[in-house]
């Protein structure tokens, strides 16, 4: 049966969108999704260009009490039925690989210039990047750079093995959040591989309707993880979007088939906390260590159900005071929120959450999602850390190399 | 993963059950698939509604009822716990459980109920009303609040109505696509600042009335919009039940679940436990589809999956299971006895459920499984709808439940 056909019209799926509260432009997740399916099947011109404004954030799917496959549904139809063309600004939003490998060569000049108010200005007029964005800072050096000459030799010496699927954030953007990885990795014992090859996972090309350019990239992506995991390895990240995308989107919405490696394909969170809950690994933290935090959970963690991996880690820290922020999309939803046109949605979505961040006054946000954590520093002016440099900072790098060390 | 006790569904039974369980210093882990038949809530919960005394009601019920199953002085002491229970959580009841009161449906009908939340509309006797004129206020394009039904059933018992729409800019923005014109989008918009220009359009429609009747779509993420808007409308304000999705309920919902977590259990939602391991009659651990190898270990579990609408039981072509685990049901196995072909009649199938022993442990293949119990809607002998008695079940066969776990591991004496 059809996932559509269990759809009981119970409108529960309704209560949760993000963007039919805001938009009244959207049908919302059942007339777009199962609803609109039928007619669609019937004839592709009942399709409706409104189905653009879905966030594709899921948690139409996450609250469904039928399991019909909505954010699905909208997502195939988009790509399957849109006559809309992506433009130029689209292909410099979707092609984060392209626009990061430029970037960075020039990140200095680069960060600058998006940084000004009338590059703010032109970028907003004719590309309809909106300007009260603030585009995300490029590094001077890729992660993967770094990582060759810096960390690469050192990890031969460990006999267990992980690969790392580092994304374009923390390659272009926050090499720190890879260096964190690496260096706790590292301390419990496992050495860090790159994939022979890494692409972009493509969840932006798939939004912006780059079929054909995100199955390639994901063939390729899938054709590095069989290497890696055909050794015996795990496939590691630090991003909920990156992970949810190849475990799910390359089969639901690609067609591909990763059922051999999706078991595979895990947030580092998830991997790390299993080891210590196994009493395989062991994390000792500094005891000077004192943070009020609040953990965000990105619609795609929701949806991966993982939340409870990053949060336990925090939890574990005992100098984290940890407070649990209601589950709620941010607004941005990846590229979606930096278009002209989005803006006010954005950020009306975001509302409630950035008032009961304010709130509750804590030192740090903690989330596992790159654009989440660009839109509540926007938005809030607090700090946004992913779990894995929180749990870097605050880890004992000696005595956890020395509890982990096998005799 | 190892907790104390696993709760399979995160609706009102199982919340309950989590809270509760975590107030006594357990572990506790909810999985939930998709959200609850609290978003169906009417505002009120019931106890049985049969008759006017609802624990006279309960005592002539039928010895397989989950009610006369916990034994009418256990369901009486357990009841009197419920509405402190709720208060402490901010969720505020009014009611006797002595004395069913009078709610109204959203379509006008008077019907029993235990416990009415306090901003509604409740009532001692379904004929005599305490207003003489009231003021039917409904939201303009708020299609799921029928104001025409709710004055007729009132003109009839001798109440003057007036009915009258409240536009503002807001709302009217959501009236253009009036398919999502739905009682919790309005509640989206109806918060913060504009409550104040909400009240001030209320009053201006009061026209000599006694009371103010409003729909159920204020107050989704919490009750300060709500109070703020009852201290600013110039008359005893009430609201009634909207057709759903049901404001209130979420709010419950949210609530509840915000009080499980914030006491530390973890709760995750769009999850479904596919298997169990079962050693010497117990249940080991289970699996869950996001969780893939994950084992998540426990001594105890509770399985308050709900009824045919959460899917914690499923009519096949062959018969009524239970898809979680294949415990044993209750239920006629003849497909023809399952309805009664007039709809109004109690329907056979509303008292389909998991066969349970007197602890309401479940049983697999005829035999019990000694540290899996069942609570709320997928247990079998009762008919919520006829009966007014679903709320009921699900909370406190979940404080019977958790009396029960807690007796067996030592925890507390019952």
């Amino acid at each position: 049966m059809e996932s559509f056909e269990q759809c009981i019209k119970c409108t529960v799926c309704t209560v949760y969108c993000p963007m039919v509260a805001v938009n009244p432009d959207y049908p919302g997740p059942k007339q777009a999704g199962p609803d609109g399916e039928r007619y669609r099947l019937k004839n592709p011109m009942f399709y409706d260009d409104a189905l653009d404004l879905c966030l594709n954030c899921k948690r139409c799917e996450v609250a469904c009490p039928s399991n019909v496959k909505i954010g699905d549904l909208i997502q195939n139809a988009r790509l399957k039925y849109s006559a809309r063309k992506p433009g130029l600004r689209d292909y410099m939003l979707a092609n984060t690989d392209v626009m990061g490998s430029m970037a960075t060569t020039f990140a200095p000049i680069v960060n600058g210039m998006l940084g000004l108010k009338p590059v703010k200005k032109v970028m907003d007029k004719t590309l309809a990047i909106d300007h009260h964005r603030t585009l995300p800072k490029y590094s001077a050096q890729k992660f993967e750079t770094w990582f060759r000459r810096k960390a690469r030799k050192s990890q031969e010496a460990f006999p267990e093995k992980v690969s790392y699927f580092h994304g374009c954030y923390a390659n272009y953007n926050n090499p720190k959040l890879a260096k964190d990885f690496v260096k706790i990795m590292n301390a419990l014992g496992y050495g860090v591989n790159l994939l022979e090859k890494e692409k972009c996972c493509g969840v932006a090309l798939i939004s912006n309707g780059f079929k054909e350019k995100a199955l390639k990239q994901a063939e390729l992506n899938l054709r590095s993880i069989r290497k890696a995991v055909s050794r015996g390895e795990m496939v590691l990240t630090t991003s909920s979007t990156c992970t949810f995308t190849m475990r799910d989107e390359y089969a639901h919405i690609l067609g591909l088939d990763n059922s051999d490696v999706r078991g595979s394909i895990a947030l580092a969170t998830k991997f790390i906390y299993e080891l210590v809950d196994l009493g395989k690994a062991r994390l000792v933290f500094k005891k000077d260590y004192v943070k009020r935090i609040a953990y965000h959970t990105p619609c795609h963690m929701e949806k991966l159900g993982w939340a409870v991996y990053s949060t336990s880690l925090l939890r574990m820290i005992p100098g984290v005071d940890f407070n649990m922020l209601d589950s709620q999309c941010c607004g941005i939803a990846g590229t979606y929120g930096f278009k002209k046109e989005h803006y006010n949605d954005s950020q009306k979505i975001g509302e409630s959450l950035f008032r009961q961040i304010a709130d509750l006054n804590v030192d740090v946000v903690s989330t596992d999602c790159e654009t989440c954590k660009w839109q509540i520093e926007m938005s809030t002016g607090v700090p946004v850390e992913n779990p894995i440099s929180i749990i870097a900072d605050a880890l004992d790098v000696e005595a956890t190399i020395k509890a982990n060390q096998k005799k | 993963m190892k907790f104390d006790t696993i709760i399979i569904g995160g609706g009102l039974s199982g919340l309950v059950a989590g809270i509760e369980l975590l107030r006594k210093g357990q572990r506790c882990l909810i999985v939930s698939s998709g959200q609850s038949a609290l978003h169906f809530f009417s505002g009120s919960l019931e106890l049985c509604g049969t008759e006017e005394d609802p624990l006279n009601a309960i005592r002539g019920l039928e010895s397989s009822h989950p009610y006369s199953r916990l034994g009418a002085d256990r369901v009486e002491a357990l009841a009197a716990k419920v509405q402190p229970f709720l208060s402490e959580l901010g969720l505020h009841f009014k009611g006797d459980v002595r004395k069913n009161h009078w709610r109204m449906t959203p379509l006008g009908v008077m019907k029993r109920a235990w416990l009415t939340l306090d901003e509604f509309a409740s009532f001692q006797d379904p004929e005599t009303m305490p207003w003489k004129k009231v003021a039917i206020i409904n939201i303009d394009g708020f299609l799921d609040f029928h104001t025409s039904y709710i004055a007729a059933s009132l003109e009839e018992k001798g109440v003057e109505c007036s009915v009258s729409g409240i536009s503002l800019p807001q709302l009217d923005k959501l009236r253009e696509n009036p398919t999502e014109m739905r009682s919790t989008n309005i509640s989206k918009v109806l918060t913060g600042d504009i409550i104040g220009t909400l009240a001030a359009r209320i009053n201006e429609r009061i026209d000599g009335a006694d009371a103010v009747l409003m729909p159920a779509v204020v107050g989704l993420t919490g009750c300060s919009d709500v109070v703020r808007l009852k201290e600013l409308v110039d008359r005893p304000l009430h609201f009634l039940p909207t057709l759903p999705p049901s404001v209130p309920g979420i709010r419950m919902q949210l609530m509840l679940k915000r009080h499980f977590q914030k006491q530390g259990g973890i709760y995750m939602l769009g999850d479904s436990v596919v298997s169990g391991t079962f050693v010497d009659g117990r249940l080991k651990s289970v699996r869950t589809v996001n969780h893939e190898d994950t084992e998540f270990e426990a001594d105890n579990f509770i399985l308050a999956s709900g009824s045919f609408f959460s899917k914690g039981l499923v009519a096949t072509q062959n018969g009524v299971v239970e898809p979680v685990f294949g415990l044993d049901v209750d239920a006629v196995s003849d497909r023809k006895e399952w309805y009664d072909r007039n709809m109004f009649n109690a329907q056979p199938y509303m008292k389909f459920g998991v066969s349970t022993d007197s602890e309401f442990r479940v049983r697999r293949d005829g035999n019990t499984v000694t540290n899996l119990y069942a609570a709320g809607a997928v247990l079998s002998g009762f008919n919520p709808i006829k009966e007014g008695s679903g709320a009921g079940v699900s909370v406190l066969t979940a404080f019977g439940v958790v009396e029960n776990i807690l007796t067996a591991t030592g925890g507390v004496e019952r």
